[in-house]
């Protein structure tokens, strides 16, 4: 909160832009006339309840979902078919899943320079230093060799983190990343990404982690059915809940 | 339960394990009468049967006749193997040189043990298979001949590859090399078709020439097996791909070659490789009727086998694709190092079942004259010397192709465990 007072977000510039975006599964018009600014090192919670499109909408940031209408401009990229116009994002993009999705037959090591070496041509002993760095920062550095079969849900998740920090993103995209872990687990993940929030990363995180929303975010984002119902800054959010849909859906996840 | 704090309770050790041959013994083979009966039966059943199969088989069978009437009124005539065992491993690859095939098959061997190895799973294995593939053909044929356009394509295949490949991690001279082979060979091919470069074709001839009418016999057998399924393999992985590929002009054929052959017996193809095809080429062009066989024999196995790797690329979980397209690999980077390692790890036993299969499939190739090791088993009671004792050889043969495909059974069993062994907990 005391963090979040200092980051001064006027002046930055903005990395992604949505504008008037469309989206339907079928029938089901899952995001509706979205229009989102997100600027330079800015930190944002997107919750709501479930099926209300937060995952679609943060999916579609790296196109692994498409949208229908509307234009998705991400570091000063538009999103198109091209395959090299999503290729070049996705360099820039990392995501952290929520079932983590590490690569089962490499060891942690691989998982981590495998993007690196094959995507942006990294010598492979370059890429072994960049990733036991990040390894140490996400506070498993022995765990290198192993396979991620043999690791906890959280310390998997931690190697999901550092994986995608290591192509060295402009953005990192969380979807739901604490949703599948052990309640003992959610700690260690979130301080992983409480620190990266304080070290400046520019950060989309679909989360339920309301604390973690009021630590660093500087913006909480409510999605209902497919449409942004309300954004302000956490302090705002979490106090005086304006739209009734917010109202109703912090009554439920807060237990008041 | 007395009340003891949390975290003080005695830890338990296992109950004891009653191990031990006759602990053993009485658990399993003896633990209810109605089992101890079971086994007794069983017991006296396999021992009657085993006595029997002795009897006949050793202590009553003749080794050294000279011909089959000497045989007749006694136990297994294994003097018939003796006579005829040149002839049924080899055929009727000419008698002095049945050396070449021994060797062959050696070289054959060597090259299948090698590659079972998973430390070999790198750029040695080309190197193998290079090697093994020409020491193997230039014994079988006694005489190879390279053409010119064969080679540049060769070099141009390698080159291009080597360059996409191993682009940003290769050495600055290993690119170099791959950029010049790429280039010799493209422009060499370009100067050749245009006719500047005459059609030299490179003659390795140090041994008299035998053409593939006269092979036969397990060289047969293992060369359509191995080319059958080292190609098939390839092949079936491109097929599942192109299956669940998102354009429809590729999904659609390849949907479409694999039910046409499945749907097909293995028997009507080789009918067709050999009898229809001639008909329908031009007249001059002639392929020879083994290599008909063996494609026949690849593309058929390419179906099924791309059938169960479709099974494998299903298993996996969409996070995996995912992960690997949030990570800004392309599609052959994500295929090649994600899915494809899971995927073929997941079918090993079905695969290796194919494999299987596949190898005893190859006596088909008897219907249209190839003498395989079958058929030259088969050949061998012919003579009327040795006239009735097939029992004797379709058991000698029976025993050879259990060789073979038990190894690839308990190489499956081994595979499995190696490559799972790092995703165990």
């Amino acid at each position: 909160m005391a963090a979040n007072a200092a980051h001064n977000l006027s002046n930055a510039a903005s990395v992604i832009t949505l504008r008037g975006v469309n989206k339907w599964f079928g029938q089901f018009h899952v995001l509706s006339d979205i229009n989102l600014e997100v600027k330079e090192g800015e930190r944002i919670v997107v919750c709501g309840p479930s099926g209300s499109g937060k995952s679609t909408l943060i999916r579609c940031i790296n196109r692994l979902e498409e949208h229908q209408q509307g234009d998705i401009i991400v570091d000063g990229v538009t999103l198109s078919n091209d395959v090299k116009n999503i290729e070049a994002i996705r360099r820039e993009v990392g995501m952290v899943f929520q079932s983590f999705n590490l690569f089962p037959h490499l060891t942690i090591l691989d998982n981590l320079t495998l993007a690196p070496i094959w995507v942006k041509k990294m010598p492979k002993k370059d890429a072994e230093e960049v990733a036991m760095g990040l390894l140490t920062r996400v506070r498993i550095p022995e765990q290198a060799l192993k396979y991620p079969g043999q690791l906890s849900g959280g310390q998997q998740q931690r190697v999901a983190i550092a994986r995608a920090l290591c192509m060295r993103p402009k953005i990192m995209l969380f979807d739901e990343p604490t949703s599948a872990l052990d309640p003992e687990m959610v700690k260690e993940v979130l301080d992983v990404m409480i620190e990266l929030a304080r070290e400046g990363m520019t950060m989309l995180c679909v989360t339920h982690e309301m604390g973690f929303a009021r630590a660093v975010a500087d913006r909480v984002i409510f999605m209902d059915r497919g449409e942004i119902v309300e954004q302000n800054e956490p302090e705002e959010f979490f106090a005086n809940p304006r739209n009734e849909r917010t109202k109703l859906f912090l009554g439920q996840i807060l237990h008041r | 339960m007395t009340d003891m704090p949390v975290g003080e309770r005695r830890q338990l050790a296992p109950p004891v394990d009653d191990s031990g041959v006759l602990g053993w013994i009485r658990r399993n083979l003896f633990s209810s009468w109605a089992n101890g009966l079971t086994t007794i039966v069983l017991v006296l059943a396999m021992g009657w049967v085993l006595s029997w199969f002795l009897e006949w088989a050793v202590f009553t069978a003749n080794f050294t006749a000279s011909t089959g009437a000497e045989c007749r009124g006694q136990g297994a005539c294994w003097a018939l193997i003796r006579e005829k065992y040149r002839y049924i491993f080899f055929g009727s690859f000419p008698y002095e040189q049945h050396w070449r095939p021994l060797f062959a098959v050696i070289a054959m061997l060597a090259m299948l043990i090698l590659s079972a190895d998973r430390r070999m799973w790198n750029w040695r294995l080309i190197v193998i298979w290079g090697v093994g593939s020409f020491v193997t053909f230039l014994l079988m044929f006694g005489q190879l001949h390279l053409p010119l356009s064969l080679v540049l394509f060769i070099a141009m295949v390698v080159g291009a590859s080597g360059m996409s490949l191993r682009k940003g991690i290769g050495s600055p001279t290993e690119i170099l090399a791959y950029r010049v082979a790429a280039a010799v060979g493209l422009v060499g091919l370009v100067l050749r078709i245009v006719g500047v470069l005459p059609g030299w074709s490179l003659a390795i001839a140090p041994l008299p020439y035998v053409e593939t009418g006269l092979w036969g016999g397990i060289p047969v057998t293992i060369i359509l097996a191995t080319y059958g399924l080292a190609f098939a393999f390839p092949y079936g992985i491109l097929l599942a791909l192109g299956r669940r590929s998102n354009l429809p002009l590729i999904k659609g054929l390849c949907v479409g070659f694999i039910e046409l052959i499945r749907g097909v017996p293995l028997i009507s193809l080789l009918i067709m490789a050999s009898v229809m095809l001639p008909l329908f080429l031009p007249s001059g062009v002639t392929f020879d009727k083994f290599l008909r066989a063996q494609v026949a024999v690849i593309l058929f196995a390419g179906a099924y086998i791309a059938e169960i790797i479709r099974g494998g690329l299903q298993s996996l979980p969409k996070g995996q694709f995912e992960a690997a397209d949030a990570m800004g690999l392309n599609y052959v980077q994500k295929t090649g190092l994600i899915i494809l390692p899971q995927a073929l790890r997941v079918v090993i036993p079905p695969l290796i079942n194919t494999f299987i299969g596949f190898f005893k499939d190859t006596s088909l190739v008897l219907i249209i004259g190839i003498f395989d090791f079958l058929n030259t088993a088969n050949q061998a009671l012919v003579d009327p010397n040795w006239a009735g004792f097939p029992g004797e050889v379709y058991l000698f043969a029976a025993f050879v192709y259990f060789i073979f495909c038990y190894s690839m059974s308990r190489y499956s069993k081994y595979l499995e465990y190696e490559l799972n062994k790092g995703t165990r907990r």
